[in-house]
Parts: C-alpha cells; sequence; structure tokens
C-alpha cells in the first residue's frame, strides 16, 4: 500500500475517493480557479483499495459548506469529506446527491432561455439514473445524462 | 384547483386536466355567441408574442373578449424592437403591472417558466421554442373528449414525430389517460427514443403502418412533413406523398374515426377530406377557444 499521496494539512478539507480523473472537476465545482489564493494539494490516480484508482483534493485553511460539498456527488457519489484540526481529522461524512442544482451546469440546448442574455442562473434537478446521476433542465427540460462535459 | 400560471401540461395532474376539460364544456356555448357571460369583465390580458402567430394570438383574444375581457396586443415587430433594448425579465415587470395576465409566445425554451419568475400576474405558454405549448394540448385532449372519446382511445400520430413538440406533450397526455397509441412516420422521423421509453413504462405504444391500423384506430392525428427536415426535395415527396391521408385510404377507416390535426397543414391531408365526417380539424382549432376560456377563467377568478 502506497501512502501519503499528498502531504497532510494542518487544517482544511480533505476531499477523498473522487473517482479518479475527477479531481479537476471537483475544483471548477469549488470555484476553486487560477488567480485564487487558496492552498490546494491535488493527487490523482492514487491506488485505492475500495476503488481502484481514485483522486483526492485537500483545501488548506478553508472550511467548505455542505451544499457546496454535496454538488461533487454529481461526479462522485462515493466521495468522502473529512474536515482537518491541527492535523487530526475532527468531522468525517459523506457527500449526499442534491435534489436540485444552481449555477456550474450549463445548459446543453442552445435555444435555452438559461443560455440568453437574461439575468438567469442555470437550476436543474438531480434524478438517480442506476447508479449514474441524470440531471434535467428546470427551464428547457433538457436531460443530460453526461454531466462532465457541462460543468463550468 | 390552484393554478397560478400555464406553463407545461407536465404541471397538471390528470384530475386537474379533466378539471379545465369540464370547465371549457360549460363555456362551449359562450365561444359559440350563444350564450352570453361577463365573468372576466375588468380584467385585462396582454399577448405577448415575440414570434408571430396569429392564430393562436386572436383564439386567446376572443376567448377573454367573450367573457367580458378586454386585451391589449404587442406585435411581433414591437416585440423584437423591445427584445433589442431590453431584457424579457424587465418587459414582463412592466407589463405585469399593467395587466392581470400575461399570454407569452417566445423562441427561447423556458421562456415561460422564466417570465413566470418574474411576473406579478398569472403567465400562460403559448409556446416557447421547440419546448412546450400547453394550451395545443388540453385543445386536442378536449376535441378528442368531444369527437371522440377519451377512455380506452385508440390513437394513430401520423407523420413527423421527432421534431413535432404538439406531438410529444399529446402523447405524454395521453399516457395519464392510458390511450393505445400507434406511431406512424417514416424511419427518419420516428419518435425521440427517450420519449418512447417514457411513454411504454405507462401505455401501450408501438410503431405502426398506417394500412394496418386504419380500420382499428378511432383518432387519426396527423402532423405536418417539413420539407427542411430532407436533404432532397425527391425524397421529401416521395415520404410525404406516402403518408398523405385522402378518400382513398379512409375507405378503410371505421365511420366513427376523425382526423385531427394542428393546422397549417401542407398537403398531408388532401382537401376533399375536407368535407367528410371524418375531419375536425377545423373545429379542432375552434376548441382552443372554450378551452383558452376555461384556463382564464381558472387563472383570474378570485
Ligand atoms: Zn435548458
Amino acid at each position: 500500500m502506497e501512502r501519503l499521496a499528498v502531504s497532510k494539512i494542518k487544517c482544511g478539507t480533505v476531499i477523498d475517493h473522487i473517482n479518479a480523473g475527477k479531481a479537476l472537476l471537483v475544483l471548477k465545482i469549488l470555484a476553486i480557479r487560477p488567480g485564487c489564493r487558496d492552498r490546494v494539494l491535488i493527487a490523482m490516480n492514487v491506488p485505492s483499495r475500495k476503488m481502484g484508482k481514485k483522486d483526492i483534493v485537500k483545501v488548506e485553511n478553508k472550511y467548505i459548506c455542505d451544499d457546496e460539498l454535496n454538488k461533487i456527488a454529481l461526479i462522485s457519489p462515493k466521495a468522502t469529506i473529512n474536515l482537518i484540526e491541527n492535523y487530526e481529522v475532527s468531522e468525517k461524512k459523506r457527500v449526499k446527491l442534491p435534489n436540485v442544482v444552481e449555477g456550474i451546469i450549463v445548459c446543453p440546448n442552445k435555444n435555452c432561455i438559461t443560455n440568453s442574455r437574461e439575468p438567469i442562473k442555470s437550476k436543474f434537478h438531480v434524478e438517480k439514473n442506476g447508479d449514474n446521476v441524470k440531471v434535467v433542465c428546470h427551464y428547457c427540460g433538457k436531460k443530460i445524462y453526461e454531466l462532465d462535459k457541462y460543468i463550468v | 384547483m390552484k393554478l397560478k400560471h400555464l406553463i407545461s401540461i407536465d404541471d397538471l395532474k390528470k384530475d386537474e386536466i379533466i378539471y379545465l376539460l369540464e370547465l371549457a364544456e360549460e363555456f362551449l356555448p359562450v365561444a359559440e355567441g350563444k350564450k352570453i357571460r361577463k365573468d372576466l369583465e375588468g380584467n385585462l390580458l396582454a399577448n405577448l408574442f415575440f414570434e408571430p402567430s396569429t392564430r393562436t394570438r386572436m383564439s386567446f383574444e376572443v376567448a377573454m373578449k367573450r367573457l367580458g375581457g378586454n386585451v391589449v396586443n404587442m406585435t411581433a415587430q414591437e416585440a423584437s424592437s423591445i427584445a433589442k433594448g431590453e431584457t424579457l425579465a424587465d418587459t414582463i415587470k412592466v407589463v405585469s403591472k399593467y395587466v392581470d395576465v400575461i399570454v407569452l409566445r417566445h423562441p427561447l425554451e423556458g421562456a415561460a417558466r422564466f417570465a413566470a419568475e418574474h411576473s406579478d400576474v398569472p403567465v400562460i405558454n403559448a409556446g416557447d421554442g421547440a419546448g412546450q405549448h400547453p394550451t395545443q394540448t388540453l385543445l386536442d385532449l378536449y376535441t378528442i373528449k368531444k369527437e371522440s372519446k377519451l377512455d380506452r382511445l385508440k390513437i394513430a400520430l401520423v407523420g413527423d414525430l421527432k421534431y413535432s413538440r404538439t406531438v410529444h406533450s399529446l402523447i405524454k397526455a395521453l399516457a395519464l389517460f392510458k390511450s393505445e397509441i400507434f406511431l406512424v412516420s417514416p424511419q427518419s422521423l420516428n419518435l425521440p427514443e427517450e420519449i418512447l421509453e417514457e411513454i411504454e413504462r405507462k401505455t401501450k405504444i408501438e410503431k405502426a403502418e398506417l394500412e394496418d391500423i386504419i380500420d382499428y384506430v378511432d383518432v387519426l392525428y396527423v402532423t405536418r412533413i417539413q420539407k427542411e427536415r430532407f436533404p432532397d426535395e425527391e425524397e421529401y415527396l416521395k415520404v410525404a406523398g406516402s403518408y398523405k391521408i385522402d378518400l382513398n385510404i379512409l375507405k378503410k377507416a371505421k365511420s366513427s374515426t376523425i382526423i385531427m390535426h394542428p393546422l397549417p397543414r401542407v398537403d398531408e391531408i388532401d382537401i376533399s377530406v375536407d368535407k367528410t365526417h371524418y375531419a375536425k380539424y377545423f373545429q379542432q382549432a375552434f376548441y382552443g377557444v372554450p378551452v383558452r376560456m376555461a384556463i382564464l377563467y381558472e387563472l383570474l377568478r378570485r
């Protein structure tokens, strides 16, 4: 077993058991972008007993709220969250699939009102589709099965 | 029934649809001009048409006026110049202060649901792009109920089942009534798989040839096959010709069978059919009036 692919953080949020290859999408969902000042550690394709391979994201000095974290369930339903205080895990939880997601997803329907110049935020209803997730545009009814491409 | 806006037929439950159809029946003599009612006196309707559709606009205007209400119209031309200057959200905020109900037609899908979020008064969706057009679906159902039957209905949908939003909405509504649905379309214009799978779980629906079901169905719902959907003229003519309804094919139909069409038609129904008792498409267009009366009444009564 390889250990410590990413160094420990003193305090902050660790997102573990991210589906392999999705770490960068997690950053997008959490709005961690070039230019932001957070210290972020990323590990991709780390061997995992449960998942084969997994990604890990650690954000230092930041406790991210549940609503933000739960959006990760859209792309990694098995992701786990560890809140770290003084190098110790102070809280452990799983992400929970939200019923509705506002923002972060762009509707693929170019004739959708959410893609116009109106003052509007995208809004999607989330449905379980077997092991996967399907989202439906609140405004135009467009369904998305492969979310990765439409997260911004 | 607590209806605040009418945006999509999917927002209505089966019993709410039945209730609206019964209410429409009550308003039928008023729509025919045989009875006078003033239920909506003092109410003002705004037709906001960001895309022309004269028939739908007139139908709403007639429904409102026959119930004693009044109407202001924004023409498609005015709308397009407004649309250049300000957002739909702002237009709706202003107009919803002027009037008691807004009827909106807009080229973008979801526009009506968005407009409703910014409106102080009820919004009725009169078509949003390729999206929803719930009053059309309700008038289709009313026509079926009136001229045929909604219980144990056997219906064939003929023509463009791929792009026709009218067909998509109607099929979903028919599934609520457990209709037996036959799909008659060229391969390239088949019903989208996604809708087919959704409906299959609720009712009997299958692909068929016109000749095989013509003597079985109660309703033939015909839609327009558009030339733009085909790579070349020859292919279009070949396909369109094979889905044409004429007196010859109707020889095999039951005498109680009716033919419906959302209009305008090109030549998918031969004009010689118009004079027969099968033809209900002009009646169907007229039924838009009592149905819209019922919707306006339901949204505006306090
Ligand atoms: Zn959309």
